[in-house]
């Protein structure tokens, strides 16, 4: 099927909020089901709740700057056949209340939907605080949850609608930041399959990004085409469950990966990718993400520029792998 | 309806889960003894006579429900639902054993008849909170399913605990019903020396709650605080219980040695002796 990504992307890019993606569906969502129900740590509009809020005071649950509290209380409300969504800052939720959402949420099995948003250094000027880079990693290796990083609004959308349908644990990570739209609302988006949004022809290298790092990848894929230098590009937006056949048919041809996200470079999406290819298809790989360290403040820009998470950083490192690797 | 009679058979079977729990301890040779056997009485009550449950039809949606916050007495909540009908006594020798299903702490997906699975400490109350005002949600202010959740006192360490009663509060359900086994053991002593709670009852009433403080091992108090939350209607219950820990068998009481160890063949024998003598005294 055609992706029909948005036209305008590379010219004159569309700026739109990843928050506002997932406050837009749970309201919409909300005017089909009953079932429905927010619960919010003292951050409503800050991560687009409000929205519901105002719609649905019933069923709207402030319970202040309680993150461990919140996650065992949706628990309680998922058991009576609720289906909440709890939202904070990815830092505090699932950070602070990583063994709540284990225990309670998740082995407990109770469909309950973690929305953290303020993921990726490029939450700009709160600084290293408030800059979750460990969330994937602390996300992926729980039993029973799957985990989202929606590339850009209309996906934040769509995954927030997808999580609604599984009826199980999901953790869905949004950014803080505007980020350019690689989609329209006629996209073909999925969130469960990874998607080839670039490939240019007899490709080099495979390049994966998940969540605000897939438009950067984008781009960067555009610079080096270019440059004359062929890759493929793929947005994978579920990293748990992982579509492996996709990313294993992705690699048998270039034999050589990179994968970009605004997370830590270890234990996240590209050490997903790791695990996958050594078990599989041994080829040489390079995670592109923050090298064990904290962010710190500043524009959402200098920083993606600072930790080589943009697009000309991407590019510079596809180059650079590709020259090194060719026979 | 509960009297003197019903009084009679409580006193008849609590001794009789207090020792199912010692038996099942011993077949694990694992486990809690203290906190297991100072809270029978009240299992024996609220499964015996409070909780709107039905053993047959475990998942039944309009039951009440029990939220069992430190998993860790699961061998007296097994005992006790066993008697009740939940299970067969028998199945209580595959405690804490490889492909049981009465897991070391409780996991809901094992065993029907549990409303969550717990064992960190501090989270039951929250999971009580959330049902009861899923609750709300559909039935209103003037439901009458409760929703119960025990607390260990060593527990109230934690913050989320608290977390959840400001939430409570602030929300007000009706038939929110807390029990602290207020035993004075944890871990590492007495709950006073590792960490002081008093004044105890003070802490819930300025959160917000209705309290009250009963000794957790007379079914006489144990009913008539339970009927006293049941009617409190503009704040969440706290019902403070006063228990024994080890309740049963002197050698095992009042001593944080016993919060987590099993006994031995030998000492279950002397205690099921000295429970069956003094069962009706």
């Amino acid at each position: 099927m055609e992706l029909n990504l948005d036209n305008d992307f590379f010219e004159n890019p569309k700026m739109g909020s990843l928050r506002d993606g997932f406050g837009k569906a749970l309201l919409d969502l909300a005017r089909e089901y009953q079932d429905i129900v927010a619960v919010c740590a003292d951050l409503a509009e800050s991560t687009r709740m409000h929205w519901f809020k105002e719609e649905f005071e019933d069923r709207f649950f402030e319970v202040g700057i309680t993150e461990q509290h919140m996650a065992a209380f949706a628990s309680g409300l998922a058991s009576m056949g609720k289906r909440p969504f709890i939202s904070s800052y990815a830092m505090f939720s699932p950070g602070r209340n990583w063994e709540q959402i284990r225990t309670t949420i998740c082995y407990n099995n109770q469909p309950v939907v973690i929305v953290g948003s303020h993921a990726g250094v490029s939450v700009g000027k709160d600084g290293g605080t408030h800059q979750a880079l460990e969330d994937i990693a602390i996300t992926r290796v729980i039993p029973n949850l799957a985990v989202f990083a929606p590339a850009d609004e209309n996906e934040a959308y769509l995954a927030t609608k997808e999580a609604y349908k599984m009826n199980k644990p999901v953790y869905i990570r949004l950014a803080r930041e505007k980020t350019e739209l690689i989609s329209t609302q006629e996209s073909n988006l999925s969130i469960f399959d990874a998607q080839i949004l670039f490939e240019a022809e007899n490709p080099k290298l495979t390049i994966f990004a998940t969540g605000t790092s897939v438009p950067q990848a984008l781009r960067a894929s555009f610079l080096l085409e270019q440059k004359g230098l062929p890759v493929r590009m793929l947005k994978v937006s579920s990293i748990k469950p992982l579509d492996e056949e996709t990313i294993l048919n992705s690699v048998l041809d270039t034999r050589l990966a990179l994968s970009v996200e605004n997370h830590q470079a270890s234990a996240g999406f590209g050490s997903r990718l790791a695990e996958l290819f050594s078990e599989n298809y041994p080829i040489k790989m390079k995670i592109m993400g923050v090298k064990d360290s904290f962010g710190q403040s500043g524009d959402p820009d200098e920083l993606l520029e600072f930790y080589k998470l943009d697009a000309a950083s991407i590019a510079d490192e596809a180059e650079k792998i590709i020259k090194q690797n060719s026979i | 309806m509960y009297n003197d009679s019903k009084k009679r058979e409580f006193i008849k079977l609590a001794p009789e889960i207090r020792v199912l729990t010692l038996k099942s301890l011993l077949h694990a040779n694992s486990g809690h003894t203290a906190g297991s056997l100072g809270l029978v009485d009240i299992f024996t009550y609220l499964f015996f006579y409070a909780l709107k449950i039905d053993p047959k039809k475990p998942n039944r949606q309009d039951r009440d429900r029990f939220i069992l916050s430190n998993g860790h007495v699961a061998p007296a909540l097994y005992a006790t639902m066993a008697k009740r009908g939940f299970f067969p006594e028998e199945e209580l020798k595959t405690l804490r054993k490889f492909g049981s299903r009465l897991q070391g702490h409780p996991h809901r997906e094992f065993l029907p008849g549990l409303d969550t699975s717990s064992g960190p400490l501090g989270e039951g109350l929250s999971q009580a909170l959330g049902m009861a005002l899923a609750d709300r949600l559909d039935n209103g202010y003037k439901s009458q399913r409760y929703f119960y959740c025990v607390m260990g006192d060593g527990e109230l360490n934690e913050g989320q605990v608290w977390e959840a009663a400001l939430h409570a509060g602030k929300e007000k359900p009706h038939n929110l019903i807390a029990i602290v086994d207020r035993n004075d053991i944890q871990i590492d002593g007495y709950t006073h020396d590792v960490m002081p709670l008093e004044p105890l009852e003070d802490k819930w009433k300025a959160f917000g709650w209705h309290t009250q403080v009963i000794n957790g091992h007379d079914f006489d108090e144990i009913h008539s605080a339970i009927e006293e939350a049941k009617v409190v209607n503009n704040k969440p219950s706290c019902i403070i219980a006063l228990t024994v820990a080890g309740k049963g068998y002197p050698e095992f009481e009042r001593d944080p040695f016993w919060h987590g160890r099993p006994p031995s063949k030998e000492q279950v024998e002397k205690a099921i002796k000295y429970i069956e003598k003094h069962a009706y005294a």
